[in-house]
């Protein structure tokens, strides 16, 4: 008989209680865990892409949401702060249409410096004169609009020039015949009508024929987005007498001197606009915009667009959480015998527990970061595809992946709760 | 050579006056009708009986798998009643080796990773784990096999692996329900070798048996019928089954020349 191997491990003390606390490490527990996993790889996988999709989704959806944003912002930078917009005709409520509103004539260079004069807490004002003109220059045409504005203007809408000067107040005084034409002006004049192929430096010093009128080009603008580069500004005065014979402005701009002075500067200039107008019943003529209130609306609007499309791709994430708890309900009662083993041989209840709970947040935080991935991925191929900005915000990619790895947490806790409650002869039982 | 720690004075399984009720919707199954018992450390019981007379039950009981309807368990003076869940797990893991009567093993994992179990609860680092769960690979004659899963072992292999799964907390009380219940004869006069030999060393083993023969291996007899304890003694011309492995081995070389 061969020598014994095992001897009795533990003295024959009287103890009246066990010594429970001894470890499984998280190793062991996560080691344990993933081999359930790899055991059933496609099923692990269609579980997980619940959670890809939903993680994707988001983290695309508030990319793209902020791509918008950001868009409509650069836009909106270029407009000016603080504005404050005149036009003619009254606009006085909802469902009220005013036949022809905008195009009524009832605001003059007058009523501009009333402003000037009355209204306190504003940094500048100038009236408007929109013309449509044929712009002929360096034998090329091109139909546009010229407008006759006060100097303070080119300040106020934030225009600046990238070759040559802004033209001055001496320029206005006299009634200079000079004006300062925008990149798209440039480009169809003196380059062949792409964005860009016009030469800023060339066009400086040139004659300009707007409507036959012969204008000295001073400066260019430099570009800010869009259709906003369409444009020419000449002196208000010149434009006055020269393109114009109307004594009545397109609209009047003021610029108040601080965000908190809007609400003061717009109620102020519609008394004295009031009195200018001698209007006492309350029948403006006259329409008072506030444009930070526009550029606020635009913004609210596309930050709810964003929530919006996170909230449809949120609500994908839970469903994805729903298909693990579903999975994993599955998969306990699969393994009911397993669990019988494991306790049977002294598996605690935290063991059991925490053996499935990981298994279930390996499975949504793998989901996860392959979600982030892909999410990543089709945010670049849209902007690269739609001409999209799109911004891959990481505070949103950690939300999407915490959540995640909470779904795996919340989905996952009642089944492993369930797995870890059985007893070992009813779950040995169980075939 | 006895193990220094045996306190033979202390019996190591008492159980007093043990019922067992299954309750099948208004169904009362009585499976247990008072069985009264003690076994000392060093014993090697066979329980006996007809089917459904209680012996599995009795052993789910013993091995803190159960717990009793009413009645008094003592394991090595411990009262099991007062135990919670994970206490029992301790015992069960510390204590008690259980060799099941369809091995219940992990099919996913091979021989060695199902003879470690046990020790991973136990929070046994992993060389240790493998170290020990080697020798006990060894001492069961397996060490050929052990990285094959179940699916791919005999009958008698799997048992073998699930004894050795049964020593790797050095357990003092090791329990087999039927352990040769679906074995041929030599297979199981192997497994009762294995058990011989552990015996020896000290370990104390309860084990379940319908076969006399195999009953004639152990020390002391115990017979169930309906419930109840019917008869109880001791083997008087015990079977070594070392030599009875040897006389087959040399019938056979006979009949080979
Ligand atoms: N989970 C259960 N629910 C209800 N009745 C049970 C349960 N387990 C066992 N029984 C009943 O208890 C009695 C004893 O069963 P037990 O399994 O202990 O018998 P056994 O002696 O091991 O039989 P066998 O030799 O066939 O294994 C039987 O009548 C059986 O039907
Ligand atoms: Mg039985």
């Amino acid at each position: 008989m061969s020598a014994p191997t095992y001897t009795l491990p533990f003295p024959r003390a009287r103890r009246q209680r066990v010594e429970t606390s001894r470890g499984m490490g998280l190793g062991e527990s996560l080691a344990t865990a993933l081999e359930a996993i790899g055991a059933n790889k496609l099923r692990s996988l269609l579980t997980a892409l619940g959670i890809i999709i939903g993680v994707g989704a988001v983290i695309a959806m508030i990319s793209l949401g902020q791509g918008a944003s950001a868009n409509v912002a650069q836009r909106l930078q270029g407009l000016g702060t603080n504005l404050i917009q005149i036009t003619p005709g009254s606009q006085r409520g909802p469902g009220f249409v005013n036949v022809g509103a905008g195009t009524r004539q009832t605001l003059t260079e007058a009523d501009a410096a009333a402003i000037q004069e009355q209204v306190a807490g504003i940094s500048g004002v100038s009236p408007v004169i929109s013309v449509n003109v044929q712009a002929v220059a360096a034998g090329s045409n091109w139909s546009t609009r010229a407008q006759g504005v006060y100097p303070v203007y080119q300040g106020i809408e934030n225009w600046q020039p990238q070759a040559g000067t802004l033209f001055s107040d001496q320029d206005e005084q006299d009634g200079g015949q000079v004006a300062v034409i925008g990149q798209t002006v440039l480009d169809n004049l003196f380059g062949n009508g792409n964005t860009g192929s016009g030469n800023a430096l060339d066009a400086i010093g040139q004659t300009i024929r707007l409507n036959k009128v012969p204008f000295t080009i001073v400066g260019v603008l430099a570009s800010k987005s869009g259709d906003q580069d369409n444009t020419i500004l000449v002196p208000f005065s010149t434009a006055h007498v020269r393109l114009s014979n109307l004594t009545y402005v397109g609209q009047i701009v003021v610029q108040a001197s601080d965000v908190s002075q809007m609400d003061s500067v717009q109620a102020q200039m519609q008394t004295v606009l009031e009195q200018q107008h001698r209007i006492t019943n309350g029948n403006d003529d006259f329409t008072i915009r506030n444009l930070n209130n526009i550029i606020q609306t635009a913004q609210s609007v596309t930050q709810t667009l964003t929530m919006l499309l996170a909230g449809v791709a949120a609500v994908s994430l839970v469903v994805g959480g729903i298909g693990i708890m579903n999975i994993m309900l599955v998969s306990v009662t699969e393994r009911t015998h397993e669990i019988g083993i494991r306790t049977a041989i002294g598996a605690h209840r935290r063991d059991i527990l925490s053996q499935f709970l990981i298994e279930a947040v390996v499975l949504s935080g793998a989901g996860g970061i392959l979600g982030i991935v892909f999410g990543a991925a089709a945010s670049v191929a849209v902007s690269h595809v739609a001409g999209w900005s799109t911004v891959i915000v990481p505070q949103a990619v950690l939300l999407a992946f915490g959540f995640a790895a909470m779904v795996g947490v919340f989905f996952g806790y009642y089944p492993a709760r369930k797995a870890s409650l059985l007893d070992p002869i009813e779950a040995l039982r169980y075939e | 050579m006895s193990p220094a720690t045996t306190d033979t004075s202390m019996p190591i399984v008492q159980v007093i006056d043990l019922h067992k009720d299954y309750h099948l919707g208004s169904n009362v199954v009585r499976a247990l009708l008072g069985v009264s018992l003690t076994i000392m450390p060093g014993e090697f019981v066979a329980v006996m009986g007809p089917s459904g007379s209680g012996k599995s039950t009795f052993m789910h009981v013993l091995g803190c798998l159960d717990r009793p309807t009413s009645g008094e368990y003592l394991l090595e003076g411990i009262s099991v009643k007062d135990l919670t869940h994970d206490e029992l797990a301790t015992v069960r893991n510390q204590k008690i080796g259980f060799v099941f009567q369809g091995f219940n093993l992990l099919p996913r994992m091979d021989a060695l990773g199902n003879v470690m179990l046990p020790m991973m609860y136990a929070g046994v680092t992993r060389p240790e784990r493998e170290e020990r769960a080697l020798a006990a690979i060894r001492a069961v004659g397996l060490e050929d096999w052990a990285t094959h899963k179940p699916s791919e072992l005999s009958g008698g292999q799997q048992q073998r692996v699930a004894i050795a799964r049964a020593l790797t907390n050095q357990p003092a009380l090791i329990l087999a329900d039927e352990p040769t219940g679906e074995l041929d004869t030599r297979t199981s006069i192997e497994i009762m070798a294995i058990l011989q030999r552990l015996n020896n060393s000290g370990i104390t083993i309860v084990m379940v048996t319908h076969e006399r023969d195999i009953a004639a291996y152990c020390k002391r007899n115990i017979l169930f019928r309906d419930g109840k304890v019917i008869t109880d003694r001791l083997v008087e011309e015990r079977r070594i089954a070392l030599d009875d492995l040897a006389a087959i081995a040399q019938a056979r070389e006979i009949v080979a020349v």
